[in-house]
């Protein structure tokens, strides 16, 4: 089953006071994703990840589309209790304590009063907040915030949790725990939503990825086989700068430095470019794949024009 | 109730206690300590009248403030600070949440007003030894400035439904003002004729009659309150929070949050 099936959404924004003009948040947006994948939306500022999971959320109203969520129509009331949202940079009622918070959340959730007094020290617990549980949230740090924030958005137990920017704010530590947090959500068997722009969160975390530009779909790919599918270009160092003339022919410019020598070749050259050195007698120093990161298909995303594949 | 609605005004009465909203109280109790060795330079027949019409004017100065200044900000507030953002991604309605931010500064307000009114007795019997029925008619005067308080949070919550906190401020302010003299208004519309007649008697609907519910003159002079009058401002004031909360309820539910 589809946990969270995207129909088309779309929303232009009036802007101005007098003269209204339209600006385009997010362009007609088809997304499928299955049950208990944990899936990434990429892209940079303002590429309209805040949009989407707004109209998700029933914070916006689309100017088009439709959405569907477990089955269900999007706006169905039904549907909330089923699904658990983390707003980007998370404010909650500072004159409340964590516990008191979790409460009130959870009587807006229909989480009977047994559940809450059960769920919340344990919820506190995992996300290191134990120990605050009884302290005002206007002293809390943003990362603890944050980890409030996700308690929040998982108290009710939903079954798909969206995070907008989870780990936005976070110091290297903050950002391993909520990275082991969303792992350990989708080892219950929870979908997870999750939007970001920081890449290395999703290539750690994701079956697969979206790419977001200016409001459009950029593009949507299984992260395991863009990474495969970029590792396809080798680095050669090589001793013996008299060869770069012969290197010429694999298209880039081979760089020189001082007696060392080193070229970019794809995969499908590499004997040749090897075959090259050999015969010019040059002293082969390292052969090792580059780039296959995350990063490589999102910069090519966002280079590109659009594209809507689901 | 739903206990949803409920959980959110308790949510907005905690918040006024803990943001110190209450602290107007111990305004209230300075006012009446400061103002007593004032009242005692004078006959005890003017005293009372007085005390009564000090302190009811300061209860209503008082919960009018609070009204229009808290009423504008419970929903701005939560925009602004995007704490509604997990409230409203929950199974709660827009609705709800405007009748439980509704119910929730009504209720604050009842504590402040019964602090109050209760601080006003205390000092009434400390000026005239024991209580007469005429001083039960009070209560009545008291009753009617909670109704006029929850008019002005409908109205407060309806503007800061559509626009900034510093406009709703102003065109809440600007209702008390002109409901205050609603009176006038009436008679204004009777008398004119035309369009300045048409226009005077839309205005006199629109604007709430909050002089129909001040009688702290009358009360001080011990003037007896009829029963009709107690049940058709009950009944007034209902219809009119009733209008002004569906009006935000409408306006709020189509509103994009940003």
């Amino acid at each position: 089953m589809l946990a969270v099936e995207i129909l088309g959404l779309e929303k232009v924004y009036a802007t101005g006071f007098w003269r209204k003009k339209p600006k385009v948040g997010l362009k007609s947006l088809h997304l499928e994703i299955p049950e208990r994948e944990v899936f990434g939306f990429l892209g940079p500022n303002g590429a309209g990840k805040t949009t989407t999971l707004k109209l998700l959320m029933g914070l916006i109203s689309p100017t088009a589309g439709t959405a569907r969520i477990l089955n269900q129509p999007w706006r169905d009331p039904a549907v909330r209790s089923r699904i658990g949202f983390l707003p980007e940079q998370p404010y909650f009622y500072d004159y409340l304590t964590p516990v008191e918070l979790l409460d009130y959340y959870g009587v807006l959730s229909g989480v009977s009063l047994a559940d809450r007094r059960l769920r919340i020290p344990k919820l506190l617990e995992r996300v290191g907040l134990a120990e605050q549980g009884r302290t005002q949230l206007r002293k809390f740090s943003k990362g603890m915030l944050q980890r409030v924030g996700i308690a929040q958005a998982v108290l009710h137990e939903p079954e798909v949790v969206f995070l907008d920017e989870p780990m936005s704010g976070l110091d290297p530590v903050g950002r391993r725990e909520v990275r082991d947090f969303i792992h350990s959500l989708n080892a219950e068997g929870k979908t997870v939503f999750f939007s970001t722009h920081i890449l290395a969160d999703a290539e750690a975390l994701c079956h697969r990825v979206a790419v977001l530009n200016k409001g459009e779909l950029r593009g949507v790919g299984v992260v395991a086989d863009l990474v495969a599918k970029n590792r396809s270009r080798f680095e050669i160092v090589w001793q013996g700068p008299s060869t770069v003339p012969a290197m010429r022919i694999f298209g880039n410019e081979p760089q020189v430095a001082g007696e060392t020598a080193r070229a970019i070749v794809k995969e499908n050259e590499l004997q040749a470019a090897l075959a090259v050195l050999k015969s010019q007698s040059a002293q082969l120093i390292s052969v090792n794949p580059v780039g296959g990161s995350l990063e490589e298909y999102f910069l090519q995303k966002l280079g590109e024009s659009a594209e809507v594949p689901r | 109730m739903s206990r949803r609605i409920w959980a959110i005004a308790f949510n907005t009465f905690k918040e006024a206690v803990r943001d110190r909203i209450l602290y107007n109280l111990v305004f209230f109790a300075l006012l009446l300590v400061a103002s007593a060795p004032l009242l005692g330079e004078i006959s005890i027949g003017v005293q009372r009248v007085l005390l009564i019409n000090l302190s009811l004017s300061a209860i209503s100065i008082f919960g009018i403030v609070i009204s229009i200044f808290v009423g504008i900000s419970l929903v701005s507030k939560e925009i602004e600070r995007r704490t509604l953002y997990p409230v409203l991604s929950r199974q709660v309605g827009r609705g709800e949440f405007i009748i439980g931010k509704y119910c929730g500064l009504a209720g604050t307000l009842l504590v402040n007003t019964a602090a109050m009114t209760a601080g006003f007795y205390v000092e009434l019997l400390l000026m005239t030894r024991s209580f007469t029925r005429a001083d039960a008619n009070i209560l009545i005067a008291i009753y009617f400035l909670f109704l006029q308080f929850i008019v002005i949070i409908g109205l407060a919550l309806l503007f800061s439904s559509f626009s900034s906190p510093l406009l709703s401020a102003l065109f809440a302010l600007s209702m008390f003002v002109a409901g205050t003299f609603a009176v006038d208004l009436r008679a204004f519309a009777t008398m004119a004729h035309g369009p300045e007649g048409w226009l005077a008697r839309a205005a006199s609907y629109v604007v709430p009659n909050l002089a129909s519910l001040n009688v702290i003159t009358r009360v001080s002079h011990d003037q007896l309150i009829a029963a009709g009058l107690v049940g058709y401002n009950t009944l007034y004031t209902f219809v009119y929070a009733a209008a002004a909360a569906s009006g935000a309820v409408l306006i709020f539910s189509r509103r994009d949050l940003k």
